[in-house]
C-alpha cells in the first residue's frame, strides 16, 4: 500500500490563499504583526460586494475570503493552523485519484450549479472506479466582478454536495482574473478515494455477454444547461440530475460485488461512454433504444432542436457492466436507491470485431451509435 | 410523446414493410427530397426493412449542405469583421468553406453566436446598436418566413444595424432540375413535409404530370415514412403519377397562406447556385430591391468573394442521387465528419455524414454476408 508522505506543520504560511507570487501571507495576521496588505493603496474594499482582483493576491482580501466564506461552510481541514498542504489519514486500500475542471454557464441552472458540479463530478469519477470518495481539494478561478453573494452560492452548494457524498473538502486556492478573462467562476476539484481490496472495475473489463445498466433517464443534465443558457423553454420543467453517486454505487457493489465496468455518462453522453467501454474492452455492445429511459420533456426538447438524448451529458447517472448472472439483482439494487429508481437493462456486450455501438430501433432495425466529435450543434430544420 | 410515439410503432411499422414487399414486383429508387428525412431513415434503419430493390436515393434537401461555398466564403469575411456580431443556425458553424468555417473563425476572435430563430438575431441587434448583427438567412421554405420576418420587423422597426446573408433555396426547382438531369435515377420523390407545410403542395401537381412522378407529401417519423414510401410504389406499380399528401396531420394543400404572403413581400425568386450542383434557374429567393439596405452581401461588399469546390468531393453526385455516399473514393478516408471536404458531410442531415454515422453498420453487415 503507499504511504502518504506526511509533512509535519511547520509552515505557517496558508494554502487556502497561497498566491503565485509565493509570498508569505498568513490568514491570522493578527498573531503575526501589521499585515502589508493594510498598508497597501488604495485600501483594499473588505466589504466589497464583488470579487476585486485582491481577492485571489494572497493578501488580506484573500484571508477573509477564507475565513468568511470557505472555512465556516467547508470546515476546517483538521485540527491544527492552516498550512501549506492539509494532511489526513488513509485506511487501508489502493487510492483512487481524479481531477475535473468545471466550466459552466451559466453557474446557475436549473437542479443546480457549478458548485454541485464540481463536487459530484469529482466524487462520481472516484465511485466509478468502485472507490470510497474521502477528500477533496478545490482550486477557483473567479472573475473580477463576481458578485460575492454568488460564490456564497456556489460554496454552499458545494458544502451540501460534500456532506452528501460523504467527502470532506481539505485544501483549496482561489486565484482572480480580470473581468473579461473568466465565464465568473471556474472551479477545479481533486479528488482522492479509497478502492476496496478485491474491487477491479475497469473499461476493458466487460466481457461478451454482460448486461449493460443504465441507472436512470438519459439527458437531463444537458438540456436542463442548453434550455436556461439560450432562454428556451419547453413544455415542463427541466432540472439538471447533477448528484453523487457514491452512495448508490456502493449499494450496488454491496450485492453484486463483481462489477466489470463502471462509468458516469456526462460530455459526449450515452453514446460517448458506450463507445469507450466497446473500444477499451474490444467488444461491440448492443443497446434496446426503447429501454434506455428518457424523461419526455427531454425527449421533446431534444426533438425539438434535432439532438440525439444519447449524445447528451449526464451528471447523476452510472453506466454499469455486470456479468448476466448477476444483472438482476444489480438491477434491483440500483432500484432499491433513491438515485436509481429508474434504472434499467438496455443491453448487452457482443462479440464484435468493428467493435461498434449499435441501437435496435423502435421498428426492429440496427443502427450505429456513432461516437460524438465535439458538441451537438442544433439543427436547422 | 403525443404525435411521436404512435408513428415510431415497430408493430404497425412491420405491418407497413409486409404491405410494401406484398404490392412490389420489381425495382424501383425513390428520393427523400429532405435531408430531415435522409436521417430518420438512417436512424430508424427504414432501408433496412424495404424489399430487395427498393432503393431509397438521398435528395438535395439539406440547406446546409447545398449552401453554395462562395456563401459560406462571404459569411466567413464577415464574420471575422471586428464589428460584427454574426449569427447563424448551429449546423453551419461546422460547415467548411475555402480555408475556414465559423468555428475556426469563431475561435480567431470573430464574434460568432448560435442563434434558434432569426428574430433572436434580431433582438441582438436591438440589444447592441453599437455593432453590426448580420444573420445567415439560408434554408428552404421552412425557415424562410422567419427569416423574412425578422427583416421586416427591422425595416418596421427601422433597426439599421441588423442585415441578413441571404441563400435561401426551393424545392420545386430542384426536383425538376434532378428529373431532367440526362443520368437521372429517380422514379418517384417523398416530398419534404415540412416545406409543404408552409408552401402548401398545389406546386407539385405540373411536375407530377410533367415528368410522370408520383410524389408524396410525406412527414418525418418511421410510419410517415413508410406510409409515403407505399403510397409512391402502389403508384409506381399501377403506373400512375399523382401527387399525394401522406402528411396530413400538417400539410395542407393551400399551406400556410400567412407565410406565403410574408415571404413574397420580402424576398423574391432568382436564379441560386447550389453546392455541388451549380446554379438552378429561379430555384432560390433573394432580399427585394425595397429590402435590399438589410443586404449583407451589399453593406459588407462582398460580393465579389467565389470559391472553388474540392476536386476529389463529389457531393454534387450524391446530393443529385447519382451516387451512394460510400462509392465516392474520399468518402471515409479523405472525408470525414472531422475533416469534412463537402457539406454532405457536416450537417448531421447530410447523406455523407449519416451514411458515416449510421450506415457503416449495413456496410458491413453487408460485406459479412
Amino acid at each position: 500500500m503507499p504511504e502518504i508522505s506526511s509533512q509535519p506543520f511547520t509552515s505557517p504560511r496558508a494554502d487556502l490563499s497561497a498566491s503565485d507570487a509565493g509570498a508569505e501571507k498568513s490568514i491570522s495576521s493578527s498573531a503575526r504583526g501589521p499585515d502589508p496588505s493594510q498598508l497597501s493603496c488604495p485600501r483594499p474594499l473588505a466589504d466589497h460586494p464583488h470579487i476585486v482582483l485582491g481577492h485571489g493576491g494572497g493578501g488580506k482580501l484573500s484571508a477573509e475570503l477564507i475565513e468568511q466564506i470557505f472555512l465556516p461552510r467547508f470546515g476546517a481541514p483538521s485540527d491544527h493552523p492552516l498550512g501549506d498542504s492539509t494532511v489526513v489519514a488513509l485506511p487501508a486500500g489502493r487510492i483512487a485519484v481524479s481531477t475535473d475542471s468545471f466550466v459552466v454557464r451559466p453557474l446557475f441552472f436549473p437542479g443546480g450549479s457549478i458548485g454541485d458540479l464540481a463536487v459530484n463530478g469529482t466524487v462520481n469519477d472516484l465511485a466509478a472506479s468502485g472507490a470510497q470518495p474521502l477528500y477533496l481539494t478545490a482550486s477557483f478561478i473567479l472573475e473580477e466582478g463576481l458578485p460575492l453573494d454568488d460564490l456564497v452560492r456556489i460554496v454552499e452548494d458545494m458544502a451540501r454536495a460534500a456532506r452528501n457524498a460523504g467527502v470532506r473538502i481539505i485544501a483549496g486556492d482561489t486565484k482572480v482574473v480580470e473581468r473579461g478573462h473568466g465565464d465568473g467562476c471556474y472551479i477545479t476539484t481533486t479528488g482522492v478515494g479509497i478502492v476496496p481490496d478485491g474491487c477491479d472495475i475497469r473499461l476493458d473489463r466487460a466481457q461478451v455477454g454482460d448486461v449493460v445498466l443504465i441507472s436512470g433517464t438519459v439527458g437531463d443534465h444537458g438540456m436542463a444547461v442548453m434550455s436556461r443558457r439560450e432562454g428556451l423553454e419547453f413544455s415542463g420543467p427541466l432540472a439538471s440530475d447533477t448528484a453523487s453517486l457514491s452512495g448508490l454505487v456502493q449499494a450496488l457493489l454491496a450485492v453484486c460485488p463483481d462489477v466489470h465496468v463502471l462509468r458516469d455518462p456526462t460530455r459526449g453522453g450515452l453514446a460517448m461512454t458506450l463507445n469507450e467501454i466497446a473500444q477499451a474492452a474490444r467488444c461491440g455492445i448492443e443497446i434496446i433504444q426503447a429501454a434506455v429511459p428518457i424523461d419526455p420533456i427531454v425527449q421533446s426538447a431534444c426533438e425539438f432542436l434535432g439532438l440525439d438524448p444519447l449524445l447528451v451529458a449526464n451528471e447523476g447517472k452510472i453506466v454499469a457492466v455486470v456479468p448476466a448472472a448477476t444483472a438482476e439483482q444489480a438491477l434491483n439494487a440500483l432500484r432499491r436507491h433513491p438515485l436509481g429508481q429508474r434504472a434499467a437493462m438496455i443491453g448487452q456486450v457482443i462479440a464484435d470485431p468493428n467493435h461498434l455501438v449499435v441501437a435496435r430501433t423502435a421498428v426492429g432495425t440496427r443502427r450505429v451509435v456513432p461516437m460524438p466529435i465535439g458538441e451537438q450543434l442544433p439543427r436547422i430544420c | 410523446m403525443k404525435y411521436l410515439d404512435e408513428f415510431r410503432d415497430g408493430e404497425q411499422a412491420r405491418r407497413l414493410a409486409d404491405e410494401i414487399a406484398r404490392i412490389t414486383t420489381r425495382p424501383w429508387s425513390i428520393m427523400e427530397v429532405c435531408g430531415g428525412q435522409t436521417h430518420s431513415i438512417i436512424r430508424n434503419g427504414i432501408d433496412q426493412i424495404l424489399p430487395v430493390g427498393v432503393e431509397m436515393i438521398h435528395g438535395p434537401g439539406c440547406p446546409v449542405c447545398v449552401t453554395p461555398l462562395g456563401v459560406i466564403d462571404k459569411a466567413l469575411a464577415i464574420a471575422a469583421r471586428p464589428e460584427v456580431i454574426f449569427c447563424s443556425f448551429g449546423d453551419m458553424l461546422r460547415v467548411p468553406g475555402s480555408r475556414d468555417d465559423l468555428l475556426r473563425v469563431k475561435g480567431a476572435g470573430g464574434d460568432v453566436r448560435v442563434v434558434y430563430s432569426p428574430l433572436d438575431a434580431l433582438r441582438l441587434a436591438r440589444e447592441n446598436p453599437d455593432r453590426q448583427v448580420v444573420f445567415l438567412a439560408i434554408g428552404f421554405e421552412t425557415t424562410a418566413p422567419a427569416n423574412a420576418m425578422a427583416v421586416k420587423l427591422a425595416k418596421q422597426e427601422g433597426i439599421r444595424n441588423f442585415s441578413a446573408l441571404v441563400s435561401h433555396v426551393l424545392v420545386p426547382p430542384a426536383i425538376e432540375a434532378i428529373v431532367r438531369s440526362p443520368g437521372n435515377r429517380v422514379h418517384a420523390f417523398l416530398a419534404a413535409g415540412h416545406v409543404c407545410s408552409v408552401m402548401g403542395y398545389h406546386q407539385y401537381h405540373i411536375l407530377a404530370e410533367t415528368y410522370h412522378v408520383p410524389i408524396v407529401v410525406t412527414g418525418f417519423e418511421p410510419l410517415d415514412l413508410l406510409e409515403g414510401i407505399r403510397r409512391v410504389i402502389w403508384q409506381l406499380e399501377h403506373g400512375e403519377s399523382r401527387v399525394e399528401n401522406a402528411y396530413e396531420r400538417v400539410v395542407t394543400e393551400a399551406g400556410n397562406v400567412a407565410a406565403q404572403a410574408t415571404i413574397a413581400e420580402v424576398f423574391e425568386v432568382t436564379n441560386r447556385g447550389w453546392r455541388g450542383i451549380g446554379v438552378i434557374p429561379y430555384s432560390g429567393w433573394k432580399l427585394r430591391e425595397e429590402y435590399a439596405e438589410f443586404d449583407a452581401e451589399r453593406r459588407f461588399d462582398v460580393s465579389q468573394i467565389n470559391a472553388a469546390e474540392s476536386p476529389i468531393c463529389r457531393a454534387g453526385e450524391v446530393l443529385q442521387g447519382a451516387i451512394k455516399p460510400n462509392q465516392c473514393a474520399a468518402f471515409g478516408k479523405q472525408c470525414t465528419p472531422r475533416h469534412p471536404l463537402g457539406a454532405t458531410m457536416v450537417s448531421s442531415e447530410g447523406a455523407c455524414a449519416a451514411y458515416y454515422h449510421y450506415g457503416r453498420f449495413v456496410e458491413l453487415q453487408g460485406t459479412k454476408g
